[in-house]
């Protein structure tokens, strides 16, 4: 074959693919969900996506939204900013309009840019996105955008959770801060020192490290530094592999002590821990399997077990983002009460809406798009007692609830000025 | 702190052989046939994926053995059919060879095992404390790897000192126009070394897959670091490749531990630092976030002064 004909075949392919690309979306409503599907943190990504893969086909099983089934269509960011922007680029090129994202603050921080100066120069255009998971509060405070939506408690939330469960813990006297050197692992450390002091003064910080993301492939050097603190409880905002080999190894160094995480919970870390997280290891979340025993709700088992069923791998992976549900759900409110599928009527449909979880109303603040929703802590115990029902990650350890915190006890204050377009 | 000081030499004595296996295999068939194998990462992480097949299959220590055999025999291959072919058109062309060769084993393992990282675990044989010392265990797993490790420099050891094989790689890699000239069988014993090498590293894949991450990005990350190893220790001398390995092994797991910046050295001079300026950033940084950056710099500074490296015996 000449050179010349394979040009003219590679061309004819590419017009014949344009040319059918619009064809279908007009049918679907669809959702891109731009995060890492390879890579160190693929295991994360490919979890988010089977997530929102669940609620795609709970939702066109009721017979969709608008008379339109939704869609989740993938693009891989490989967790960097640079490829997230190209990646946004080619879903608004398909002409996809809602966008969704969750994994790295510092992809969210650049997705956010992005969108602001293209709804600015495509008004006609706009394109909204909702965030589910990077919650470095400057997202909903300073940086506040009309067309960001953030339905995860944000990192300041969270801290405050755990300070205020510490305060009543007397025996915890020394504690060790470890995090990902990135602007979220930063904004952790941060909120930590600063509330901790405020709540417990008497606590000894022992240690404050930031390694980089993603690059560790061993934590033995910084378990042998967190045992010579003589640490009693480590605060660490890590997630996916940075969070399951850390445990992984404080476990194999038998290490003592108690993990107050953000993301202990899911997405390979209680199979790292195993045993050694009984009674140790602790989140703070939005959702854990336990609640609908513990709260009575088999609507809510009901949803856990279908997701065990289809997506959780035989177990290894279960049902993990409880606002995944919720912001899916209220998604389709949104579009419902908008009527129709168009960016700028659904955010403010969303604004000051108000939703019914299982486990109590959560609001999306109008002012800065903040969900307000309760927050739970748990610990990880041992299935069969205390009466804990279905474990995670076939460790044979599930989820009980320590405290609950008040969706209007979460709150805070936020410095957020948006520009709102013309309704 | 003497728990601490203990702990990270152990850490540092770990990474540092883990690293020599690695090294080792690059360090021969760099000096014995000048060919920079940028593809040895990628044996190592073949090692690690065909342990976690063989492990699912027939369990974890049929694996410690058959993996490595058969990335060897891989290894043999690629220098047979790949690298003796491209050999006549000189260097560059078998430096382009092995680059190739490093992403069509990067895409192969995507194709076959898929993007995210693979459950290779620890065998529940291994999978508790050998020992407690002070406060902190030693999972019988790391001693193992010890144990694997060190007994593999004893034999490869042996094997470069003690047989005649061993001297002939040995002349070769100093001498190797003038081995060809006494009649050795010199591509035989090139493809020996290549496919002895890349079993090494599939040794340290199958021992090292489980104890890190066994993903595909894991070659990416290694190979670098293997390069400096190689360089540091110097052309042609496994000594210094495991002296190296050692030295890399400490820098890098003590660096974790040292919260020190330039700031904090330049007051002990009595000198204060503006907070300000553009400078600002390179002041405050602390030794424990430069580990990654510390073996190049190591590199760099040791090409300029040393260029043969620690135990190098030849320039070139």
């Amino acid at each position: 074959m000449t050179f010349r004909k394979l040009c003219f075949i590679l061309a004819g392919i590419a017009i014949l693919s344009f040319a059918a690309g619009p064809a279908t979306a007009a049918d679907t409503i669809k959702l891109a969900y731009i995060d890492p599907l390879s890579g160190g943190f693929a295991n994360v990504g490919d979890a988010g996506q089977k997530h929102f893969q669940y609620m795609a086909d709970i939702i066109n099983g009721r017979g969709g939204v608008l008379g339109k089934k939704i869609e989740i269509v993938p693009f891989d960011n490989k967790i960097s900013a640079k490829e997230s922007l190209i990646q946004l680029k080619n879903a608004i090129d398909q002409g996809i309009v809602f966008i969704t994202q969750g994994n790295g603050s510092s992809v969210a921080g650049a997705l956010i840019e992005a969108i602001n100066k293209h709804n600015k120069r495509n008004p006609e255009n706009p394109v909204l996105y909702f965030n589910y998971a990077a919650v470095t509060p400057a997202f909903t405070e300073e940086k506040c955008s009309f067309w960001h939506f953030r339905f995860d408690a944000h990192v300041d939330m969270k801290i405050a959770a755990i300070t205020d469960y510490i305060k009543g813990r007397s025996d915890i006297k020394k504690i060790y801060l470890i995090n990902q050197d990135y602007v979220f692992g930063h904004a952790v450390r941060d909120a930590a020192i600063s509330m901790l002091k405020e709540k417990r003064p008497d606590i000894e910080i022992v240690g404050n490290t930031l390694h980089p993301l993603i690059k560790v492939k061993d934590f033995s050097p910084y378990i042998a530094k967190i045992q010579a603190s003589g640490a009693d409880a480590v605060i660490t905002g890590n997630w996916g592999a940075d969070q399951s080999l850390l445990v992984k190894s404080g476990k194999d160094s038998g290490l003592d002590v108690e993990w107050y995480t953000f993301y202990g919970g899911g997405l390979g870390s209680p199979a790292a821990i195993g045993a050694a997280g009984e009674g140790r290891l602790k989140q703070v979340t939005e959702w854990h399997n336990a609640l609908s025993t513990e709260e009575n709700q088999p609507a809510d088992e009901k949803f856990y077990l279908g997701y065990q069923e289809k997506y959780s791998d035989g177990g290894r992976a279960p049902y993990y983002y409880g606002r995944i549900r919720t912001m899916m759900e209220m998604f389709v409110l949104a579009l419902e009460k908008a009527g129709k599928a168009e960016p700028t009527a659904v955010a403010f449909a969303l604004e000051d809406m108000q939703y019914d979880t299982p486990y109590g109303t959560v609001t999306m603040r109008g002012f800065d798009h903040q969900l307000i929703q309760p927050l739970y802590i748990s610990t990880m115990t041992k299935v069969g007692t205390q009466g804990v029902k279905y474990d995670v990650e076939n460790t044979g350890l599930g989820w009980k609830t320590d405290g609950r915190v008040e969706a209007e006890d979460t709150a805070m204050p936020s410095p957020c000025v948006m520009k709102r377009p013309k309704k | 702190m003497l728990e601490y000081i203990i702990f990270s030499l152990l850490n540092s004595l770990l990474y540092g052989m883990l690293l020599f296996m690695l090294s080792s295999g690059l360090t021969l068939i760099f000096s014995m046939m000048g060919v920079l194998n940028f593809a040895h990462a990628s044996f190592f992480m073949l090692g690690a994926y065909f342990a976690f097949q063989i492990s699912v299959y027939i369990g974890f220590w049929p694996a410690l053995i058959l993996a490595p055999l058969i990335v060897g025999f891989l290894g043999a291959l690629v220098e047979r059919y790949g690298l003796r072919t491209v050999h006549k058109y000189g260097h560059v062309a078998e430096l382009l060879f092995t680059v190739g060769l490093a992403y069509l084993i990067e895409e192969s393992v995507n194709l076959i095992w898929g993007r995210s990282s693979v459950d290779y675990r620890v065998p529940d044989a291994l999978d508790f404390a050998a020992f407690t010392l002070f406060t902190t265990d030693l999972s019988a797993y790391r001693v193992f790897m010890l144990v694997i490790s060190v007994s593999m420099f004893v034999v490869l050891f042996l094997i470069l000192t003690r047989t005649r094989i061993g001297l002939i790689i040995q002349a070769a890699l100093t001498h190797p126009d003038g081995v060809s000239a006494l009649g050795h069988n010199v591509p035989g014993v090139f493809m020996l070394v290549f496919g002895g090498g890349c079993s090494l590293a599939a040794l340290a894949g199958v021992i090292g897959g489980n104890y890190l991450v066994t993903e595909p990005a894991m070659a990416a990350q290694l190979g670098p670091i293997v390069f400096v190893v190689v360089v540091v220790g110097g052309m042609g001398s496994l000594t210094g490749a495991f002296v190296a390995s050692l030295l890399l092994g400490t820098l890098q797991t003590f660096a974790v531990g040292i919260e020190y910046s330039l700031s904090d050295l330049l007051a002990f001079f009595g000198v204060t630092m503006e907070a300000g300026g553009i400078l600002k950033d390179i002041w405050r940084i602390q030794v424990s976030h430069t580990g990654p950056i510390l073996p190049y710099l190591f590199m760099v500074l040791m090409l300029i002064f040393r260029p043969k490296g620690i135990m190098g015996k030849r320039e070139s």
